[in-house]
């Protein structure tokens, strides 16, 4: 492959000023029209596109990348609008730049749903203005031009130019106003599997994460920091000054940095530290919460998230109530890379770089912490060793900010895995409780769930089916206040919230004498034909997710050379997802041979990426539905590091396959739809082997539950 | 301090280092070759995978003291020029998603195929078992060991 990318200092200050000059006509841009005056060197219409005159085409990344492949999906929309080979270009990660990009964001799945049109239109007019410099140069018609990846052609005259031939000229035209797409049946790269651009600095040790970042003069930093209801009562820094490479101590907060010349030094100061913590609040201990929890829902909130028909009448008049209460333990993130973040702060300006997932709010967060306008710092993109949400967080960015503001040195802050660990915004705990009612005739009339959670203004996501397919439906949520911090984790709130819903709809199937898949068919075409409330899914390509899924996963044969199968589904990030898992027990232990997805994302881009995005969550699904758990002790996290803290191994690795929905619909998200149905549908199968239902995560059968 | 020399992927550097430093800080900080990552450093997940003397050891949980004088490879040193099977075997199956923990799993790849040419999904196993990856890229580490397997055999046969 011929991509390369880069992450060099001059490329980034290019950009910069390139902002404040005006050649730079993003979609999303201040200013336009002024040009440079070096714009005969360089073609760069907007925001997303380069083209050098010796014909080095360049399309700008914007986005965070942290294994969902954005550097290379996103690169691929605008150069199949502006019209390129593929193999030919170079793509360039660009630093923050909130003038002239709309959404510098890892998360909520979005990248790909929330600039498409963005992307599209940035290699759609640079291909447009390409197509005049040629008609101009040729003095000829526009209309009479085309374009063949990298070359404008002009068939009446057999004329034919490089975009690198035409740069200087298009260089001088006006940006067009109205820009016209492409027509997706014309689409060459969109729908093609393409390798990720990151892969040959990945598989040579070349690539460049947040820990490894060096800079002239640069210190390695490690910090002391509180645990949760703690803080810093006093310390005594001398054994800690006196290691070898140790040359300086400084203090943000309750926190202690140690600086020194290597990460060991620095490790070995940070831990030489004499501290003495103080109680600032309650130690929260796992049993605190799970029994506050239980307490809160025994009541009704007084604001219900969604309130359909009346389950109270719809109760009392049922034949049969069915109740189940499940349990979610608190989740670290737990990236491969621990945190970490580079930080040279000075007095009139300052320089991050490092690992985020939403680096302007990095930005705007240290600037406040600094007292430095936002203008004045740079915020750089390295590669990042994953984040699920951790990297959403601006605490450790702040944090290194911070110390070399202290410090006045350029710091380098990494965390150890028990640092990470402990210092979590993690998926919070929580407690679901759901009820069923069933009249005489079979019929599921009511539903209730009743949820409460850490640190969560809404513990529920009361919209997902099977709202609008039961007649009375009531869902209430109560926020239990922590000192434990939580924060968004891979497809916050799905990814517990589905388990349940999809084990408890199984559970009501099972009371029915229905089939699930059948069952949730029937509920479907409820919420199509007699529909409660607002219905939040579209039936139609939920049905086509459920019936695919059902048709790869062999539905319908239980018990098959001791393998059975269980069932789920999700919505959420505009994506649809079912998937039946083929799971067999032997005595308590849980073995997950294969799960088959079936997906509806609406148009795909990068078929290889997005099966390596369904694979990612699925494995994530199942890990953490078999082994994550996170619980505290008076305020500290008992699983430290990877010996006591559960990961899925390749051991444990199913089959998977995977199959999308062919659509032509605006593409959705895919970073986190694959998780959620997962862990239901291998507490499904699990008790279609066993006949236990699981009502806690982490899966275990050796305890008792009923 | 003392002063070592360590050869790491045919080239001696002379460092001067705490001989209790594990060999991984000592590559990376002092050496300057930040191919090998730190994941956990307790020899839990794998990600400080490298070869000393041919054999895979987590360079997190080995003091630089125990590992002069003697031969080293890091994911850099593997070979000159992406060629070894396992890095195309990478790239055939596309494993990478953030690729933090891929230069410990393609390092104990390696050292597995020199091992075992052949490797059965028990011996991927039981070689690979140690290592994390939290992306989720087990199906493809997988699937790329078979193929290295293959290339390499196609390789040896070709010479
Ligand atoms: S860092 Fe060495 S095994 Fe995890
Ligand atoms: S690829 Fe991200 S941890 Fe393995």
């Amino acid at each position: 492959m011929n991509n390369t990318l880069t992450l060099s200092r001059r490329s980034f200050l290019k950009v910069t000023s390139l902002a404040g000059g005006g050649l730079m006509l993003g979609f999303h841009a201040t200013a336009a029209g002024d040009l440079l005056t070096d714009a005969a060197e360089l073609f760069e219409p907007n925001a997303y596109v380069k083209i050098s005159a010796e014909g080095v085409i360049t399309i700008l990344a914007p986005n965070p990348e942290l294994g969902q492949g954005v550097r290379t999906t996103l690169p691929m929309i605008v150069a199949e609008e502006l019209d390129v080979d593929w193999n030919t270009i170079a793509i360039e990660q660009t630093p923050l730049n909130t003038k002239l990009y709309e959404r510098q964001v890892a998360g909520g799945s979005g990248a790909v749903r929330s600039s498409w049109d963005s992307f599209r239109k940035g290699g759609a007019a640079a291909r447009q203005m390409l197509l005049e410099a040629a008609a101009k140069k040729w003095n000829v018609n526009v209309s009479e031009c085309r374009t063949d990846k990298g070359f404008v052609l002009h068939p009446g005259s057999g004329k034919k130019a490089s975009y690198g031939e035409l740069a200087s000229t298009a260089a001088t035209l006006e940006i067009p106003k109205e820009i016209k797409l492409k027509d997706p049946a014309d689409y060459k790269i969109i729908g093609t599997r393409q390798r990720s651009v990151d892969n040959k600095g990945i598989i040579t040790g070349k690539a460049k994460y947040g820990f490894d970042i060096k800079r002239e003069g640069m210190l390695y930093a490690m910090l002391a920091r509180p645990t949760f209801g703690k803080k810093l009562k006093s310390f005594d820094d001398k054994a800690a000054r006196a290691v070898i490479g140790v040359k300086n101590v400084v203090q943000h907060g309750s926190s202690i940095a140690v600086l020194a010349t290597s990460t060991w030094a620095a490790k070995k100061g940070r831990d030489a530290l004499k501290i003495e913590w103080e109680d600032e609040a309650p130690l929260e201990s796992t049993s605190d919460y799970t029994h506050a929890f239980a307490k809160m829902i025994q009541q009704r909130s007084d604001a219900p998230k969604r309130n359909d028909g009346d389950v109270d009448q719809a109760f009392a008049g049922a034949a049969k109530i069915l109740e189940t209460t499940f349990e979610a333990p608190f989740l670290p993130h737990a990236p491969m890379e621990p945190m970490c973040y580079f930080a040279d702060v000075r007095d009139d300006a300052a320089d991050l770089f490092g690992p985020s997932q939403t680096p302007a709010r990095t930005r705007s967060d240290v600037a406040r912490a600094i007292g430095l306008a936002e203008d004045k710092i740079t915020v750089g993109m390295s590669h990042q060793g994953g984040g699920f949400g951790r990297r959403l967080q601006a605490d450790y960015s702040v944090e290194a900010a911070m110390v070399s503001k202290l410090a006045k040195a350029p710091v380098l802050v990494l965390w150890t895995r028990e640092d990470d660990m402990q210092g979590g915004f993690y998926r919070p705990a929580g407690l679901y409780k759901y009820r069923a009612a069933i009249s005489a005739n079979k019929e599921l009339i009511g539903w209730h769930m009743n949820a409460a959670a850490t640190n969560t203004g809404n513990a529920a996501r009361e919209n997902s089916f099977p709202a609008g397919a039961v007649p009375n439906f009531r869902v209430d949520s109560h926020n239990h206040q922590s000192k434990i911090t939580v924060g968004a984790w891979r497809a916050p709130n799905h990814n517990f919230i589905a388990y349940t819903e999809e084990s408890f709809i199984d559970e009501i199937a099972h009371e029915l004498g229905k089939d699930p898949v059948a069952f949730r068919l029937e509920l479907l075409e409820r919420a199509r034909k007699n529909p409660t409330g607002s219905v939040g899914y579209d039936v139609d390509k939920y049905i086509g997710v459920v019936k695919l899924a059902a048709e790869m996963g062999n539905w319908g044969k239980q018990g098959v050379n001791g393998i059975y199968k269980g069932f789920g589904a999700h919505y959420s990030f505009g994506t649809y997802v079912a998937q039946v898992a083929d799971v067999s027990v032997i005595g308590n232990k849980i073995k997950v041979h294969k799960i088959y997805a079936a997906v509806d994302c609406g148009r795909v881009i990068n078929p290889l990426g997005a099966e390596k995005q369904l694979e990612g969550g699925i494995i994530d699904g199942l890990g953490h539905a078999l082994y994550g758990e996170l619980t505290f002790d008076k305020g500290v996290v008992n699983q430290k590091n990877f010996n006591s803290y559960k990961m899925i191994r390749i051991q444990d690795t199913p089959d998977i396959e995977v199959r999308f929905i062919q659509s032509d619909a605006h593409p959705q998200g895919l970073g986190e739809p694959g998780l959620p149905p997962t862990g239901a549908a291998v507490a499904n199968a699990i008790f279609a082997a066993t006949g236990k239902r699981l009502k806690k995560q982490p899966f275990d059968l050796r305890v008792d539950i009923g | 301090m003392a002063s070592f020399t360590l050869n790491i992927n045919n080239r001696n550097y002379t460092i001067e280092a705490d001989p209790r430093m594990p060999l991984l800080w000592a590559i990376r900080d002092l050496v300057g070759l930040t191919g090998t990552k730190f994941g956990c450093g307790i020899a839990q997940c794998g990600a400080c995978t490298i070869h000393l003397n041919g054999n895979p050891v987590r360079s997190c949980s080995l003091p630089v003291s125990a590992a002069a004088n003697q031969k080293i490879t890091t994911i850099e040193g593997l070979s000159e020029d992406n060629s070894h099977p396992v890095q195309q075997a990478w790239i055939q199956e596309q494993v990478p998603q953030c690729g933090y923990c891929q230069s410990g799993q393609i390092m104990a790849a390696a050292a597995l195929i020199s091992r075992i040419p052949n490797p059965t999904d028990k011996d991927i196993d039981a070689a690979m078992q140690g290592l994390i990856c939290r992306c989720g890229t087990y199906t493809r580490i997988r699937k790329a060991i078979k193929t290295a397997a293959s290339l390499s055999t196609t390789k040896a046969s070709n010479q």
